[in-house]
């Protein structure tokens, strides 16, 4: 049988979605289920001076409404944060509450105020139009910049100036010396867009109290079953852990908005032990762009030091991250250590110092988004370096060929230990930027581009050469980090009698296709047919205990947790067949399906060793029956990607309109397990990265309104917003995993955002315009031509 | 997105339609729902009945009259777009229709629930305005037409009576020699217009005779520009000339601004794309 790690299978899990038989949240129908709407604040910042609920309780249909009062009385405090991250003084960083419903205060548009429950979502709806809520309206602070300025309206009463935390990572002093000696400084300031997730699928959550138990189930639209378990169960609700059993089947798409334990799970749940009948609730698409978190939201200024030879010299970052109203679950980790560890790039920067404020503003709360820190600062970092070759007149490849840290795999060669605190694992990054050079015939382009100058055409030609952490991580790591929680995962392997496989994994797939990659890798390694295997995910009940899907570690953590259960099966069963065989244990191998005595044709089939394991008649003495394993992996090391991306844009001069004509990428994402299914990671992220920098963008005006709350204001990419991608692959294995695979969820997200930018302004170099904000959109690009052509030379 | 309750009726004729609007003071008249049907899931319009004209067969036809063509209201955009009498006699129609939103939107929405709707970011004013369509409507005191440059009457504001309802467009042959177009740049997001520039003109002998210029988008309503075909009328379509028209675009309207496009950024994006619009005939 052919390895069927690296083949491109059809994705197991496509026929139940695309047939529309996928089982999402909202379509688990329980007997006596009631419908929740939640009352959301209009306003960014007020107090509740009034509420009235008793005309809405009185209405035919509603079983219950309740506010902040019956939630602060029932003694429940808040949603907790994962992660905590000190002052670079040392001090502790601000945690504010984060109440299921607001008893008196609404800080963000969006803030929950009350829960009416009735026996339809309709009827719900209608009585929260009964609910009688007066607020008292207060200035807001929401943009971060003005939120930390003495006397700026406060999020918080105990966080002064709206810090949440000021933190440093490098050396500053080594890092000021460089760029004191620095021949050339480029600088530019940047705006990293805030963004709204959009999954598909809407969240969801059904809380289901079982009194005859006294049991709870919580079915939600999640990506991380366990970690809400354990949070709302120990930290929120008080209830014990071993009665509450959180179910998450099938998931439509996350992007990181879905790792969180969101107040709406607590409250159902909550709620329906008060009721004592299960309560659903569904977001609304406009409740999502309103109270899913958001992503990214950094200002920063940033200064990357070389020497007249163009090598590199040190990098001094100031970033002021908007994290919202109150702390999501990771906030606190994105703008910091998936943030400034990212520094280094793929460059060999001897000095390295970054400084983030963390600041409360009167906005939905922000935490990961695809990437999650990493787009942030690849973003910065490769702007930096296209700026730095137009400024000191280099081509944009050859300075990053001049920095790129030398190839090492990790096993030969240590890893490369960075300035930010971080140790790659292996890398090899020339490769990946001459082969898409090549792919982009560089020198026929910069030709191309050249003619269409003086034919008036503004042709650009843009580059990011990206790193990334991912494979989510080593926990005696992320521990000192500041992280609350391990971050490995678990997987088990059971046998069934007939030779047939079930896994059970903590990993949790909302789009990723775990169902196939980790179906072909237990095929592979047990000689069975694909078929054979069944992958259960997404239910605390039956899968051990796991840290769910994010950034890019299902494959990396949670298949290698796989591959170790995979390896005790053979280990167990080799003992079998050598008792069936009456051989040694060392005289066979294992491969095919069968153990073989070497050198032999006598042998015997998994399903005859599974079987037996099972019905131990004829069996090993002192050996348990049966044959299924659990394993925790815990990574080494985090695993890092790498990639170059191309972008080739073309700008209308009428009108400011980007045209994104070519996109290419190559990346080394190390091993892969299916290479359709990294394919399609890949355009998906490629698709999302391009989106930031040419459409998309929350739009907040000073009252802290959402002003692009919907579809017909909030610019999602669509097909013909898209070239045909080019895209190939490198491979450079991570050394410290079984499988070899490092993790592609993300990597086109982190790299393409830059390249597009910087394509968009090398078309318009002749124009001298040097910066522009994402989103790119015609006005903008339009404004930026007509501002400076009037001293406009045709060179560059 | 649930809307408030409301009672559902079908309407199996015009008249019965208009009866049942007598009968009913909160009723909304329903046809392809495409604009509807959103307002009332936000919930910011809440009719107590609906009377859905859709299925009316006399609303459903397309058809040459004398020397017109009428559109029936209730004719879906797509319908319009793969029409071949449409496509052969008013092929701007067909142009127009196949810009309209995604395919899913093109096979529900109907024409007349557009302009009865009157957003002033549809892509229907702009053509109805160049090809001097007349708006036909009928409520308890008969049938009237309106012409479509009086039937804009502001944001989401007609002619149209509480009682009447658009029944259809008629609009004259156009002149067998005669070229339009309908050239869009559309907002992102939405793919509405921010601005929809139709022209409709006829040259004789190299020069133009006859010309309509009508813009969707730009302001409140839809409007045709006449200070851009005065520029034009009896000149030759040359660069010179078109860039002169070019400039007088959208010059003395009140222009719309938002976060996609300024009001100044719009009025430029009205010249640049009427200029695009006489390039292309």
């Amino acid at each position: 049988m052919a390895s069927m790690i690296g083949q491109p299978v059809k994705r197991i899990e496509d026929k139940r979605f695309i047939t529309g038989q996928g089982k999402y949240t909202d379509d688990v129908i329980l007997p006596q289920m009631t419908h929740a709407y939640i009352l959301r604040s209009p306003f960014a910042h007020a107090t509740i001076t009034h509420i009235d609920v008793s005309a809405a309780l009185a209405m035919e249909g509603v079983v219950a409404v309740f506010t902040g009062k019956d939630i602060a009385e029932a003694g429940i405090g808040g949603v907790p944060t994962g992660w905590q991250v000190n002052f670079r003084t040392g001090e502790t960083m601000k945690e504010p509450p984060h109440p299921l419903l607001v008893k008196d205060k609404v800080r963000f548009m969006g803030d929950a105020v009350a829960i009416v429950i009735a026996e339809t979502k309709a009827l719900a709806k209608d009585a929260a139009e009964l609910v009688e809520i007066e607020y008292e309206e207060h200035e807001p602070a929401i943009f971060a910049a003005q939120a930390i300025q003495d006397g700026a309206p406060l999020v918080h009463d105990d966080a002064p100036n709206n810090l949440c935390f000021d933190w440093e990572l490098g050396d500053q002093s080594a890092t000021d010396a460089a760029l004191a000696n620095a021949y050339h400084i480029t600088t530019l300031e940047f705006e990293n867009q805030r963004l709204a997730p959009n999954a598909i699928e809407p969240r969801s959550a059904i809380g289901h109290y079982e009194p005859g138990t006294d049991k709870y189930t919580l079915y939600t639209s999640t990506q991380n079953p366990h970690l809400v378990r354990l949070l709302m169960t120990a930290f929120v609700l008080g209830l014990p852990e071993h009665k509450v059993r959180v179910v998450s089947s099938d998931v439509g798409g996350g992007f990181g908005s879905k790792i969180f334990h969101y107040i709406e799970e607590a409250l159902v749940t909550w709620c329906s032990g008060k009721i004592r009948r299960p309560v659903k609730w569904t977001a609304e698409r406009s409740e999502s762009f309103m109270t899913d978190a958001h992503g990214r939201d950094h200002h920063s200024k940033a200064e990357l030091g070389f020497d007249k030879d163009g090598k590199v010299l040190g990098l001094r970052v100031k970033t002021v991250a908007n994290l919202g109203a109150y702390l999501s679950t990771f906030a606190p980790a994105v703008p910091t250590y998936l943030y400034g560890t990212l520094l280094q790039g793929l460059y060999s920067t001897p000095a390295i110092y970054v400084n983030v404020l963390g600041v409360f503003t009167h906005t939905t709360p922000v935490d990961a988004y695809r990437g999650a820190g990493r787009p942030e600062a690849t973003y910065l970092l490769e702007r930096l370096f296209d700026n730095a070759a137009r400024e000191m007149n280099m081509d944009p490849a050859e300075l990053r060929f001049k920095n790129f840290i030398p190839p090492f795999d990790g096993i030969n060669q240590p890893g490369y230990q960075t300035q930010v605190a971080l140790q790659y694992d292996s890398g090899n990054y020339e490769p990946v930027l001459k082969r898409a050079l090549e792919m982009v015939d560089y020198e026929n382009l910069r030709k191309e581009q050249e003619e269409g100058r003086k034919n008036g055409k503004l042709i650009g030609i843009g580059f990011s050469t990206y790193i990334e952490a991912c494979g989510i991580a080593p926990s005696a790591v992320v521990g000192a980090l500041g992280a609350r929680a391990g971050l490995y995962e678990h997987g088990q392997v059971r046998v069934e009698p007939t030779g047939k496989v079930t896994v059970f994994t903590g990993s949790h797939s909302h789009g990723q296709g775990h169902e196939t990659t980790f179906a072909q890798i237990v095929a592979d390694k047990l000689g069975i047919p694909m078929d054979h295997v069944n992958i259960v995910h997404g239910d605390t009940e039956s899968t051990g205990f796991g840290m769910g899907t994010y950034g890019s570690r299902s494959l990396a953590v949670g298949g290698s947790a796989i591959v170790k259960s995979i390896e005790k099966v053979i280990e167990k069963g080799s003992k079998i067949a050598a008792h069936l065989l009456e051989a040694s244990v060392d005289d066979l191998e294992f491969a095919e399906g069968k153990w073989t005595i070497k050198g032999t044709d006598r042998s015997v089939a998994f399903g005859e060793v599974s079987l037996t394991a099972y019905v131990p008649h004829n069996y090993p003495a002192g050996l348990e029956p049966g044959l299924d394993f659990s394993s925790f992996y815990d990574p080494a090391n985090f695993t890092y990607p790498f990639g170059a991306h191309i972008a080739v844009v073309e700008v209308d001069p009428e009108t400011g309109k980007v045209t994104l004509k070519r996109f290419v990428a190559c990346d080394d994402v190390g091993n892969v397990v299916n290479p359709m299914i990294v394919d399609g990671q890949i355009h998906g992220g490629l698709a999302q990265g391009i989106s930031q920098a040419l459409l998309e963008g929350v739009v907040y005006d000073e009252q802290g309104q959402l002003l692009n709350g919907s579809y017909m204001d909030y610019t999602m990419p669509r097909a013909d917003d898209l070239p045909m991608f080019e895209i190939e692959r490198k491979v450079t294995p991570c050394p410290h995993n079984p499988l070899g695979v490092k993790g592609a969820g993300e990597a086109g997200t982190i790299g393409s955002t830059p390249a597009v930018v910087n394509a968009v302004l090398d078309a318009l170099a002749p124009f001298g315009i040097k910066d522009l904000t994402m989103p790119l959109t015609s006005e903008k690009v339009w404004r930026a031509m007509q501002q400076k052509s009037n001293g406009h030379t045709h060179s560059k | 997105m649930i809307p408030n309750e409301f009672e559902y009726l079908r309407a199996g004729s015009v008249d019965e339609a208009i009866s049942l609007l007598q009968a009913h003071e909160d009723a909304k008249i329903l046809a392809g729902g495409h604009s509807l049907i959103p307002v009332m899931k936000l919930r910011l319009n809440a009719p107590a009945q609906l009377i859905d004209i859709s299925r009316v067969p006399e609303l459903r036809s397309i058809r040459e009259e004398g020397n017109t063509i009428v559109i029936g209201a209730c004719v879906t955009h797509q319908e319009i777009a793969s029409s071949e009498l449409i496509q052969s006699k008013l092929p701007i129609l067909a142009e127009a229709a196949n810009m309209i939103g995604d395919v899913q939107v093109r096979n529900m929405g109907t024409i007349g629930g557009s302009l009865a709707h009157a957003d002033p970011a549809a892509d229907w004013p702009a053509s109805m305005l160049a090809t001097e369509a007349e708006i036909i409507v009928k409520g308890p005191n008969g049938e009237r037409s309106i012409a479509a440059s009086d039937f804009f009457v502001g944001l989401f504001t007609t002619m149209l009576e509480p009682l009447e309802i658009l029944t259809g467009i008629r609009i004259p042959m156009p002149a067998t020699h005669s070229k339009s177009t309908y050239v869009k740049f559309v907002q992102p997001a939405s793919r509405f217009a921010i601005v929809g520039c139709a022209v409709v003109l006829e040259k004789n002998n190299g020069h133009i005779d006859n010309i309509k210029v009508a813009f969707t988008g730009v302001s409140t309503k839809a409007f045709r520009d006449v200070n851009v075909e005065n520029a034009l009328k009896g000149k030759s379509l040359d660069a010179t000339n078109i860039a002169v028209a070019a400039e007088q675009a959208a010059e003395g309207v009140d222009v719309l601004g938002d976060h996609f496009a300024s009001n100044e950024y719009r009025k430029h994006l009205a010249k640049v794309y009427l200029k695009r619009a006489l390039n292309s005939l």
